[in-house]
Protein backbone atom coordinates (compact mmCIF):
# COMPACT_ATOMS: atom_id res chain seq x y z
CA UNK A 1 0.00 0.00 0.00
CA UNK A 2 1.45 3.33 -1.28
CA UNK A 3 0.53 6.87 0.72
CA UNK A 4 -1.08 7.18 -2.99
CA UNK A 5 -3.66 4.37 -2.54
CA UNK A 6 -4.17 5.19 0.92
CA UNK A 7 -4.81 8.53 0.66
CA UNK A 8 -8.86 8.32 0.16
CA UNK A 9 -9.27 6.14 3.50
CA UNK A 10 -7.00 8.57 5.10
CA UNK A 11 -9.05 11.41 3.98
CA UNK A 12 -12.75 9.89 4.96
CA UNK A 13 -10.99 9.28 8.14
CA UNK A 14 -10.28 12.99 8.93
CA UNK A 15 -14.01 13.50 7.65
CA UNK A 16 -15.35 11.23 10.45
CA UNK A 17 -12.85 12.83 12.94
CA UNK A 18 -14.42 16.52 11.60
CA UNK A 19 -17.79 15.23 11.95
CA UNK A 20 -17.41 13.70 14.86
CA UNK A 21 -15.76 16.23 16.69
CA UNK A 22 -18.40 18.58 16.11
CA UNK A 23 -21.62 16.23 16.83
CA UNK A 24 -19.33 15.80 20.77
CA UNK A 25 -19.17 19.53 20.85
CA UNK A 26 -22.91 19.75 19.91
CA UNK A 27 -23.94 17.66 22.57
CA UNK A 28 -21.45 19.37 25.23
CA UNK A 29 -22.72 22.32 24.26
CA UNK A 30 -26.59 21.48 24.52
CA UNK A 31 -25.34 19.93 27.41
CA UNK A 32 -23.46 22.82 29.35
CA UNK A 33 -25.70 25.88 28.42
CA UNK A 34 -29.52 24.41 28.35
CA UNK A 35 -31.25 24.22 31.79
CA UNK A 36 -31.89 21.55 33.99
CA UNK A 37 -35.24 20.84 35.86
CA UNK A 38 -36.47 17.71 36.35
CA UNK A 39 -39.92 16.55 37.60
CA UNK A 40 -41.07 12.96 38.15
CA UNK A 41 -43.91 14.16 34.93
CA UNK A 42 -41.63 15.55 32.73
CA UNK A 43 -39.30 12.62 33.31
CA UNK A 44 -42.02 10.42 32.57
CA UNK A 45 -42.79 8.81 29.15
CA UNK A 46 -44.33 11.13 26.62
CA UNK A 47 -47.59 9.03 25.12
CA UNK A 48 -50.13 12.34 24.80
CA UNK A 49 -50.78 11.93 28.16
CA UNK A 50 -52.17 9.15 28.49
CA UNK A 51 -50.71 7.23 32.07
CA UNK A 52 -48.28 4.77 30.64
CA UNK A 53 -49.77 0.98 31.03
CA UNK A 54 -46.86 -1.02 29.68
CA UNK A 55 -43.02 -0.68 29.12
CA UNK A 56 -42.42 -0.39 25.12
CA UNK A 57 -39.96 -3.36 24.72
CA UNK A 58 -43.01 -5.69 24.50
CA UNK A 59 -43.66 -7.90 21.62
CA UNK A 60 -44.45 -6.94 17.87
CA UNK A 61 -45.30 -8.73 14.66
CA UNK A 62 -43.63 -10.63 13.70
CA UNK A 63 -44.16 -9.29 9.62
CA UNK A 64 -40.83 -6.67 10.66
CA UNK A 65 -38.32 -9.56 11.64
CA UNK A 66 -39.25 -11.56 8.38
CA UNK A 67 -38.99 -8.54 6.44
CA UNK A 68 -34.81 -7.77 8.30
CA UNK A 69 -34.65 -11.59 7.46
CA UNK A 70 -35.62 -11.04 3.81
CA UNK A 71 -33.56 -8.35 3.75
CA UNK A 72 -29.92 -9.61 4.60
CA UNK A 73 -30.62 -12.38 2.32
CA UNK A 74 -31.70 -10.22 -0.87
CA UNK A 75 -28.96 -7.32 0.13
CA UNK A 76 -26.11 -9.85 1.03
CA UNK A 77 -26.67 -11.63 -3.26
CA UNK A 78 -26.69 -7.58 -4.62
CA UNK A 79 -23.61 -7.41 -3.12
CA UNK A 80 -22.33 -10.80 -5.10
CA UNK A 81 -23.46 -8.63 -8.04
CA UNK A 82 -20.88 -5.98 -7.62
CA UNK A 83 -17.50 -7.68 -8.37
CA UNK A 84 -19.68 -9.85 -10.79
CA UNK A 85 -20.64 -6.86 -12.92
CA UNK A 86 -17.87 -5.20 -12.71
CA UNK A 87 -15.62 -8.75 -14.28
CA UNK A 88 -18.51 -9.08 -16.51
CA UNK A 89 -18.15 -5.69 -17.60
CA UNK A 90 -14.52 -5.96 -18.45
CA UNK A 91 -15.00 -9.15 -19.83
CA UNK A 92 -17.93 -7.93 -22.32
CA UNK A 93 -17.06 -4.52 -23.07
CA UNK A 94 -12.70 -5.06 -23.55
CA UNK A 95 -12.97 -8.80 -24.23
CA UNK A 96 -10.73 -9.91 -21.00
CA UNK A 97 -10.67 -13.17 -19.48
CA UNK A 98 -10.94 -14.26 -15.79
CA UNK A 99 -8.30 -17.57 -14.87
CA UNK A 100 -10.71 -20.26 -13.02
CA UNK A 101 -9.01 -22.23 -10.65
CA UNK A 102 -7.66 -25.01 -12.27
CA UNK A 103 -6.17 -22.18 -15.42
CA UNK A 104 -8.30 -22.51 -17.61
CA UNK A 105 -9.27 -18.92 -19.04
CA UNK A 106 -13.09 -17.64 -19.32
CA UNK A 107 -14.85 -15.16 -20.60
CA UNK A 108 -18.22 -12.99 -20.67
CA UNK A 109 -20.11 -16.78 -21.94
CA UNK A 110 -19.00 -17.96 -18.76
CA UNK A 111 -20.10 -15.29 -16.61
CA UNK A 112 -23.63 -14.88 -18.25
CA UNK A 113 -24.30 -18.44 -17.45
CA UNK A 114 -23.21 -18.22 -14.09
CA UNK A 115 -25.26 -15.22 -12.94
CA UNK A 116 -28.11 -16.87 -15.03
CA UNK A 117 -28.14 -19.81 -12.52
CA UNK A 118 -27.45 -17.25 -9.66
CA UNK A 119 -30.73 -15.11 -10.56
CA UNK A 120 -32.77 -17.60 -11.42
CA UNK A 121 -32.15 -19.00 -7.72
CA UNK A 122 -33.04 -15.38 -6.75
CA UNK A 123 -35.89 -15.21 -8.49
CA UNK A 124 -37.01 -18.38 -7.38
CA UNK A 125 -36.49 -17.10 -3.81
CA UNK A 126 -38.60 -13.97 -4.29
CA UNK A 127 -41.52 -16.06 -5.84
CA UNK A 128 -41.37 -19.07 -3.05
CA UNK A 129 -41.59 -16.44 -0.52
CA UNK A 130 -44.19 -14.00 -2.04
CA UNK A 131 -46.52 -17.42 -2.32
CA UNK A 132 -45.20 -18.27 0.99
CA UNK A 133 -47.08 -14.55 2.13
CA UNK A 134 -44.77 -13.93 4.14
CA UNK A 135 -44.89 -10.48 3.09
CA UNK A 136 -49.04 -9.84 3.04
CA UNK A 137 -49.45 -7.25 5.55
CA UNK A 138 -53.23 -6.99 5.13
CA UNK B 1 2.30 25.26 3.62
CA UNK B 2 1.56 25.61 0.05
CA UNK B 3 3.03 22.97 -1.16
CA UNK B 4 0.93 20.93 1.19
CA UNK B 5 -2.39 22.93 0.47
CA UNK B 6 -2.40 22.37 -2.71
CA UNK B 7 -1.19 18.92 -2.20
CA UNK B 8 -4.13 16.01 -3.03
CA UNK B 9 -3.86 15.40 0.87
CA UNK B 10 -4.51 19.12 1.92
CA UNK B 11 -7.19 19.84 -0.66
CA UNK B 12 -9.12 16.86 1.09
CA UNK B 13 -8.74 18.35 3.98
CA UNK B 14 -9.56 21.48 3.42
CA UNK B 15 -12.47 20.82 1.33
CA UNK B 16 -13.94 18.39 4.58
CA UNK B 17 -13.85 21.51 6.23
CA UNK B 18 -15.53 23.37 3.82
CA UNK B 19 -18.32 21.08 2.73
CA UNK B 20 -19.15 20.32 6.32
CA UNK B 21 -19.14 24.14 7.77
CA UNK B 22 -21.08 25.09 4.26
CA UNK B 23 -23.52 22.29 4.43
CA UNK B 24 -24.69 23.32 8.12
CA UNK B 25 -25.90 26.51 6.40
CA UNK B 26 -26.90 24.97 3.31
CA UNK B 27 -29.42 22.82 5.50
CA UNK B 28 -30.35 25.12 7.92
CA UNK B 29 -31.58 27.35 5.16
CA UNK B 30 -33.19 24.24 3.21
CA UNK B 31 -35.25 24.11 6.38
CA UNK B 32 -36.21 27.43 5.83
CA UNK B 33 -37.10 26.75 2.21
CA UNK B 34 -39.09 24.09 3.18
CA UNK B 35 -41.09 26.01 5.31
CA UNK B 36 -41.42 29.06 2.59
CA UNK B 37 -42.25 26.31 0.09
CA UNK B 38 -44.82 25.03 2.02
CA UNK B 39 -46.62 27.79 2.46
CA UNK B 40 -46.26 28.59 -1.06
CA UNK B 41 -48.07 25.70 -2.07
CA UNK B 42 -50.57 26.04 0.83
CA UNK B 43 -51.19 29.93 -0.02
CA UNK B 44 -50.01 30.73 3.33
CA UNK B 45 -47.01 33.49 4.75
CA UNK B 46 -44.38 30.90 6.00
CA UNK B 47 -41.63 32.47 8.32
CA UNK B 48 -41.63 35.91 8.06
CA UNK B 49 -41.15 37.77 11.04
CA UNK B 50 -37.16 37.09 11.90
CA UNK B 51 -35.40 39.41 10.16
CA UNK B 52 -36.45 40.20 6.28
CA UNK B 53 -38.55 38.01 4.52
CA UNK B 54 -37.65 35.58 7.93
CA UNK B 55 -34.25 35.05 6.71
CA UNK B 56 -32.60 34.79 10.08
CA UNK B 57 -35.29 32.76 11.27
CA UNK B 58 -32.58 29.13 10.64
CA UNK B 59 -30.27 31.21 12.80
CA UNK B 60 -33.34 31.69 15.55
CA UNK B 61 -34.05 28.51 15.44
CA UNK B 62 -29.88 26.96 16.16
CA UNK B 63 -29.90 29.47 19.49
CA UNK B 64 -33.13 28.12 20.28
CA UNK B 65 -32.33 24.71 20.07
CA UNK B 66 -28.87 24.97 22.19
CA UNK B 67 -30.56 27.32 24.94
CA UNK B 68 -33.62 24.35 25.65
CA UNK B 69 -33.32 22.06 28.07
CA UNK B 70 -31.83 18.78 27.10
CA UNK B 71 -34.20 16.52 28.71
CA UNK B 72 -33.09 13.13 28.80
CA UNK B 73 -36.13 11.34 30.44
CA UNK B 74 -35.70 8.79 33.46
CA UNK B 75 -37.07 5.85 31.66
CA UNK B 76 -34.79 5.63 28.86
CA UNK B 77 -31.30 3.73 28.14
CA UNK B 78 -29.02 6.66 28.66
CA UNK B 79 -25.98 5.49 26.22
CA UNK B 80 -28.27 4.76 23.11
CA UNK B 81 -30.29 7.65 23.87
CA UNK B 82 -27.48 9.83 23.54
CA UNK B 83 -25.19 7.91 20.67
CA UNK B 84 -29.16 7.64 18.21
CA UNK B 85 -28.34 11.38 17.30
CA UNK B 86 -24.71 11.32 16.83
CA UNK B 87 -24.72 8.44 14.92
CA UNK B 88 -27.50 9.88 12.36
CA UNK B 89 -25.63 13.17 12.54
CA UNK B 90 -22.18 11.79 11.64
CA UNK B 91 -23.26 9.36 9.01
CA UNK B 92 -25.36 11.54 6.87
CA UNK B 93 -22.64 14.00 6.81
CA UNK B 94 -19.59 11.41 6.00
CA UNK B 95 -21.53 10.22 2.87
CA UNK B 96 -20.88 14.05 0.93
CA UNK B 97 -16.60 12.95 1.73
CA UNK B 98 -16.78 10.55 -1.94
CA UNK B 99 -19.08 13.69 -3.78
CA UNK B 100 -16.76 14.84 -6.50
CA UNK B 101 -17.66 18.39 -6.37
CA UNK B 102 -15.39 19.79 -9.14
CA UNK B 103 -13.80 17.72 -10.96
CA UNK B 104 -9.74 18.79 -11.34
CA UNK B 105 -7.91 22.02 -10.51
CA UNK B 106 -4.96 22.30 -12.16
CA UNK B 107 -2.37 23.82 -9.37
CA UNK B 108 1.60 24.15 -10.09
CA UNK B 109 1.58 21.77 -13.26
CA UNK B 110 -0.37 18.73 -11.10
CA UNK B 111 -3.93 18.42 -11.11
CA UNK B 112 -5.70 17.80 -7.66
CA UNK B 113 -9.21 16.20 -7.40
CA UNK B 114 -12.07 18.75 -6.05
CA UNK B 115 -13.07 15.81 -4.10
CA UNK B 116 -12.51 14.60 -0.60
CA UNK B 117 -11.50 11.11 -1.10
CA UNK B 118 -11.82 9.37 -4.56
CA UNK B 119 -11.50 5.49 -3.26
CA UNK B 120 -11.68 2.43 -6.22
CA UNK B 121 -15.31 1.89 -4.22
CA UNK B 122 -17.18 4.93 -4.62
CA UNK B 123 -20.39 3.66 -4.75
CA UNK B 124 -20.02 0.99 -2.27
CA UNK B 125 -18.74 3.32 -0.07
CA UNK B 126 -22.09 5.53 -0.80
CA UNK B 127 -23.69 2.70 -0.46
CA UNK B 128 -22.60 0.54 2.98
CA UNK B 129 -22.85 4.48 4.51
CA UNK B 130 -26.39 5.22 3.56
CA UNK B 131 -27.31 1.75 4.27
CA UNK B 132 -25.94 2.37 8.02
CA UNK B 133 -28.66 5.57 7.98
CA UNK B 134 -30.70 3.24 9.64
CA UNK B 135 -29.21 2.35 13.28
CA UNK B 136 -29.79 6.14 13.85
CA UNK B 137 -33.19 5.91 13.86
CA UNK B 138 -33.81 2.00 15.40
CA UNK B 139 -31.71 2.98 17.97
CA UNK B 140 -34.01 6.10 18.61
CA UNK B 141 -36.56 4.59 18.73
CA UNK B 142 -35.31 1.74 21.15
CA UNK B 143 -33.68 3.35 23.59
CA UNK B 144 -36.41 5.91 23.99
CA UNK B 145 -38.41 3.42 25.41
CA UNK B 146 -42.35 4.82 24.47
CA UNK B 147 -44.18 3.31 22.33
CA UNK B 148 -44.82 5.86 19.86
CA UNK B 149 -40.83 6.06 19.44
CA UNK B 150 -40.33 2.02 19.41
CA UNK B 151 -43.35 2.15 16.49
CA UNK B 152 -41.44 4.63 14.52
CA UNK B 153 -38.35 2.75 14.27
CA UNK B 154 -39.53 -0.89 13.18
CA UNK B 155 -41.73 0.46 10.33
CA UNK B 156 -38.29 2.69 9.53
CA UNK B 157 -36.23 0.05 9.87
CA UNK B 158 -38.57 -2.22 7.62
CA UNK B 159 -39.20 0.71 5.12
CA UNK B 160 -35.26 1.50 4.97
CA UNK B 161 -33.99 -2.16 4.44
CA UNK B 162 -37.07 -2.76 1.87
CA UNK B 163 -36.26 0.18 -0.39
CA UNK B 164 -32.55 -0.56 0.20
CA UNK B 165 -32.78 -3.70 -2.32
CA UNK B 166 -34.00 -1.99 -5.68
CA UNK B 167 -31.83 0.93 -4.58
CA UNK B 168 -28.15 -1.74 -4.60
CA UNK B 169 -29.50 -3.23 -7.65
CA UNK B 170 -30.33 0.34 -9.74
CA UNK B 171 -26.78 1.47 -8.93
CA UNK B 172 -26.00 -1.97 -10.41
CA UNK B 173 -27.18 -1.26 -13.51
CA UNK B 174 -25.58 2.24 -13.72
CA UNK B 175 -22.01 -0.09 -12.77
CA UNK B 176 -23.27 -2.30 -16.22
CA UNK B 177 -23.69 0.71 -17.87
CA UNK B 178 -20.30 2.77 -16.71
CA UNK B 179 -17.94 0.06 -15.62
CA UNK B 180 -16.68 1.96 -13.05
CA UNK B 181 -17.71 2.12 -9.37
CA UNK B 182 -15.07 5.92 -8.82
CA UNK B 183 -17.80 8.60 -9.49
CA UNK B 184 -15.14 10.94 -11.26
CA UNK B 185 -15.18 7.92 -13.95
CA UNK B 186 -19.00 7.86 -13.91
CA UNK B 187 -18.97 11.76 -15.18
CA UNK B 188 -16.43 11.46 -17.83
CA UNK B 189 -18.43 9.34 -20.36
CA UNK B 190 -21.58 11.51 -19.62
CA UNK B 191 -20.28 15.00 -20.67
CA UNK B 192 -19.93 13.49 -24.53
CA UNK B 193 -22.40 14.36 -26.72
CA UNK B 194 -24.57 12.25 -28.97
CA UNK B 195 -24.90 13.91 -32.47
CA UNK B 196 -22.75 16.87 -31.16
CA UNK B 197 -26.03 18.53 -29.69
CA UNK B 198 -28.21 16.02 -26.55
CA UNK B 199 -25.11 15.00 -23.88
CA UNK B 200 -25.07 11.71 -22.81
CA UNK B 201 -26.50 11.67 -19.50
CA UNK B 202 -27.63 8.42 -18.02
CA UNK B 203 -31.08 9.58 -17.57
CA UNK B 204 -31.54 9.65 -21.25
CA UNK B 205 -30.07 6.32 -21.25
CA UNK B 206 -32.34 4.59 -18.45
CA UNK B 207 -34.71 6.82 -17.73
CA UNK B 208 -36.69 4.55 -15.58
CA UNK B 209 -34.33 3.06 -13.40
CA UNK B 210 -33.51 7.17 -12.66
CA UNK B 211 -37.59 7.17 -11.62
CA UNK B 212 -36.88 4.25 -9.54
CA UNK B 213 -33.66 5.36 -7.97
CA UNK B 214 -35.22 8.55 -6.85
CA UNK B 215 -38.26 6.82 -5.20
CA UNK B 216 -35.91 4.79 -3.38
CA UNK B 217 -33.68 7.75 -2.36
CA UNK B 218 -36.95 9.70 -0.95
CA UNK B 219 -37.91 6.16 1.05
CA UNK B 220 -34.21 6.16 2.11
CA UNK B 221 -34.47 9.83 3.42
CA UNK B 222 -37.73 9.00 5.30
CA UNK B 223 -39.10 11.68 3.16
CA UNK B 224 -43.13 12.23 2.21
CA UNK B 225 -44.48 10.41 1.08
CA UNK B 226 -42.71 7.69 2.48
CA UNK B 227 -42.75 9.35 6.10
CA UNK B 228 -44.62 7.07 8.22
CA UNK B 229 -41.96 6.77 10.72
CA UNK B 230 -42.89 10.42 11.51
CA UNK B 231 -46.24 10.26 10.98
CA UNK B 232 -47.70 12.83 13.33
CA UNK B 233 -51.21 12.06 13.21
CA UNK B 234 -50.35 8.30 14.25
CA UNK B 235 -47.12 8.60 16.20
CA UNK B 236 -46.84 12.00 17.55
CA UNK B 237 -43.05 12.55 16.25
CA UNK B 238 -41.74 8.80 15.54
CA UNK B 239 -38.81 7.87 16.61
CA UNK B 240 -37.65 11.20 18.06
CA UNK B 241 -40.69 11.74 20.20
CA UNK B 242 -38.68 11.77 23.06
CA UNK B 243 -35.96 14.15 21.98
CA UNK B 244 -35.49 17.89 22.70
CA UNK B 245 -33.27 20.72 22.24
CA UNK B 246 -29.88 19.83 19.98
CA UNK B 247 -30.26 16.23 20.15
CA UNK B 248 -33.36 17.02 18.36
CA UNK B 249 -31.83 19.41 16.14
CA UNK B 250 -29.35 16.73 15.13
CA UNK B 251 -31.83 14.24 13.47
CA UNK B 252 -33.44 17.46 11.79
CA UNK B 253 -30.06 18.42 10.37
CA UNK B 254 -28.86 14.60 9.59
CA UNK B 255 -32.28 14.02 7.70
CA UNK B 256 -31.93 17.17 5.14
CA UNK B 257 -27.93 16.45 5.22
CA UNK B 258 -28.93 12.88 4.12
CA UNK B 259 -31.07 14.77 1.13
CA UNK B 260 -28.43 16.50 0.33
CA UNK B 261 -26.61 13.49 -0.24
CA UNK B 262 -28.60 11.80 -1.59
CA UNK B 263 -29.27 15.02 -4.64
CA UNK B 264 -25.61 15.08 -4.91
CA UNK B 265 -25.72 11.19 -5.41
CA UNK B 266 -28.37 11.17 -7.69
CA UNK B 267 -27.38 13.89 -10.07
CA UNK B 268 -23.66 12.49 -10.43
CA UNK B 269 -25.13 9.17 -10.90
CA UNK B 270 -27.63 10.07 -14.02
CA UNK B 271 -27.63 14.41 -14.96
CA UNK B 272 -23.75 14.24 -15.03
CA UNK B 273 -22.62 15.81 -12.12
CA UNK B 274 -21.04 19.10 -12.47
CA UNK B 275 -21.58 18.94 -16.52
CA UNK B 276 -23.44 21.27 -18.02
CA UNK B 277 -23.55 21.07 -21.92
CA UNK B 278 -22.08 24.22 -23.62
CA UNK B 279 -20.71 25.84 -20.68
CA UNK B 280 -16.74 26.17 -21.70
CA UNK B 281 -16.56 26.01 -17.44
CA UNK B 282 -18.16 22.96 -16.51
CA UNK B 283 -16.39 20.80 -19.08
CA UNK B 284 -13.94 18.31 -18.29
CA UNK B 285 -11.01 19.70 -20.12
CA UNK B 286 -11.46 22.98 -18.33
CA UNK B 287 -9.25 22.56 -15.22
CA UNK B 288 -8.76 26.49 -14.03
CA UNK B 289 -9.94 27.73 -10.24
CA UNK B 290 -12.97 29.84 -12.03
CA UNK B 291 -13.82 26.45 -13.86
CA UNK B 292 -13.93 23.97 -10.27
CA UNK B 293 -16.29 27.22 -8.74
CA UNK B 294 -18.17 26.97 -11.99
CA UNK B 295 -18.66 23.54 -11.76
CA UNK B 296 -19.75 23.73 -7.93
CA UNK B 297 -22.18 25.91 -8.82
CA UNK B 298 -23.55 23.52 -11.65
CA UNK B 299 -23.18 20.69 -9.53
CA UNK B 300 -25.14 22.93 -6.67
CA UNK B 301 -28.05 23.73 -9.02
CA UNK B 302 -28.69 20.11 -9.87
CA UNK B 303 -28.91 19.53 -6.17
CA UNK B 304 -31.18 22.32 -5.49
CA UNK B 305 -33.17 21.40 -8.00
CA UNK B 306 -33.65 17.84 -6.64
CA UNK B 307 -34.56 19.63 -2.97
CA UNK B 308 -37.12 21.62 -4.43
CA UNK B 309 -38.74 18.59 -5.88
CA UNK B 310 -38.46 16.81 -2.59
CA UNK B 311 -40.18 19.52 -1.14
CA UNK B 312 -42.80 19.50 -3.68
CA UNK B 313 -43.87 16.18 -3.37
CA UNK B 314 -43.59 16.47 0.62
CA UNK B 315 -46.73 18.99 0.12
CA UNK B 316 -48.45 17.39 -3.19
CA UNK B 317 -48.78 13.76 -2.27
CA UNK B 318 -50.41 12.13 0.49
CA UNK B 319 -48.65 9.25 2.87
CA UNK B 320 -48.76 5.64 1.82
CA UNK B 321 -50.18 3.05 4.51
CA UNK B 322 -47.61 0.62 5.80
CA UNK B 323 -49.08 -2.40 3.55
CA UNK B 324 -49.17 -0.38 0.70
CA UNK B 325 -45.77 0.91 0.74
CA UNK B 326 -44.07 -2.79 1.69
CA UNK B 327 -46.16 -3.89 -1.52
CA UNK B 328 -44.90 -0.83 -3.54
CA UNK B 329 -41.26 -2.31 -3.04
CA UNK B 330 -41.27 -5.78 -2.65
CA UNK B 331 -43.63 -6.22 -5.60
CA UNK B 332 -43.47 -3.15 -7.65
CA UNK B 333 -39.72 -1.89 -7.35
CA UNK B 334 -37.57 -4.87 -6.59
CA UNK B 335 -39.88 -7.35 -9.77
CA UNK B 336 -38.87 -4.18 -11.63
CA UNK B 337 -35.49 -3.62 -11.01
CA UNK B 338 -34.90 -7.22 -11.25
CA UNK B 339 -35.89 -6.96 -14.90
CA UNK B 340 -33.82 -4.19 -15.59
CA UNK B 341 -30.79 -5.84 -14.43
CA UNK B 342 -31.64 -8.76 -16.75
CA UNK B 343 -32.13 -6.46 -19.73
CA UNK B 344 -28.86 -4.84 -19.21
CA UNK B 345 -27.16 -7.55 -18.96
CA UNK B 346 -28.26 -8.72 -21.90
CA UNK B 347 -27.70 -5.77 -23.54
CA UNK B 348 -24.24 -5.49 -22.66
CA UNK B 349 -23.35 -9.02 -23.69
CA UNK B 350 -23.93 -7.65 -27.15
CA UNK B 351 -22.20 -4.26 -26.40
CA UNK B 352 -25.12 -1.91 -26.66
CA UNK B 353 -25.15 -0.98 -23.38
CA UNK B 354 -24.80 2.50 -24.13
CA UNK B 355 -27.19 2.81 -27.10
CA UNK B 356 -29.73 4.89 -26.61
CA UNK B 357 -32.28 3.39 -28.43
CA UNK B 358 -31.93 -0.73 -26.65
CA UNK B 359 -31.37 0.72 -23.19
CA UNK B 360 -34.57 3.08 -23.43
CA UNK B 361 -36.54 0.37 -25.74
CA UNK B 362 -35.61 -2.24 -22.60
CA UNK B 363 -37.00 0.52 -20.25
CA UNK B 364 -40.21 0.81 -22.30
CA UNK B 365 -40.38 -3.00 -21.94
CA UNK B 366 -40.40 -3.37 -18.02
CA UNK B 367 -42.78 -0.87 -17.59
CA UNK B 368 -45.06 -1.76 -20.39
CA UNK B 369 -44.85 -5.10 -18.78
CA UNK B 370 -45.33 -3.84 -15.13
CA UNK B 371 -48.46 -2.05 -16.54
CA UNK B 372 -49.89 -4.79 -18.50
CA UNK B 373 -49.49 -7.03 -14.81
CA UNK B 374 -51.18 -3.69 -12.67
CA UNK B 375 -54.07 -4.02 -15.25
CA UNK B 376 -54.58 -7.73 -15.69
CA UNK B 377 -53.96 -8.96 -11.99
CA UNK B 378 -56.87 -5.86 -11.20
CA UNK B 379 -55.87 -6.05 -7.58
CA UNK B 380 -58.60 -4.71 -5.30
CA UNK B 381 -57.98 -1.61 -3.32
CA UNK B 382 -57.30 -3.49 0.33
CA UNK B 383 -58.77 -1.79 3.52
CA UNK B 384 -61.65 0.28 1.97
CA UNK B 385 -64.70 -0.91 3.02
CA UNK B 386 -68.05 -0.91 0.85
CA UNK B 387 -70.03 1.96 1.02
CA UNK B 388 -66.96 3.90 2.27
CA UNK B 389 -66.96 7.55 0.98
CA UNK B 390 -64.05 7.76 -1.68
CA UNK B 391 -62.99 11.10 -2.54
CA UNK B 392 -64.14 11.84 -6.19
CA UNK B 393 -66.85 8.47 -6.08
CA UNK B 394 -68.85 8.94 -3.26
CA UNK B 395 -70.55 12.49 -2.12
CA UNK B 396 -68.25 15.28 -2.86
CA UNK B 397 -67.38 15.38 1.18
CA UNK B 398 -64.13 15.31 0.69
Amino acid sequence: MTAETLQPYVAIGATVLIVTGAAIAFLLVAHLIGPKRHGPVKDSTYESGMPVITDARRRFNVKFYIVAMLFILFDVEIVFMWPWAMLYYEAATAGATIPLQNGTMVGKEFLIVGMGIFFALLLFGLVYELGKGALKWD
Amino acid sequence: MWEFLTSQMGVSIMLAAVVFGVMQGVVAYSIYFERKIAAWIQDRCGPNRVGPFGLLQPIADGVKFIFKEDVIPGHVDKVLFVLAPTMMFIIAFIGLAAIPWGGQWLVDGKLVNIQVSNPDIGLLYLLGVGGMGVYGVVLGGWASNNKYSFYGAIRATAQMLSYEIPMGLCIVIVVLTMGSLRLEEIILPQTAYWSGAIPKWNIFLHPLVFLILFITMLAEANRAPFDLAEAEQELVGGFHTEYSALKFGMFFLGEYAHMITASAFISVMFLGGWHLPWLPWAQPEATSFAAVIVKMLVLGGKIAGFLFLMMWIRWTLPRFRFDQLMRLAWLGLIPMTLGLFMITVGLLYFGLHRSWAWTCGGDTVVLVLTLMYVAVSRREVSGRTPGMNVIGVGTAAG
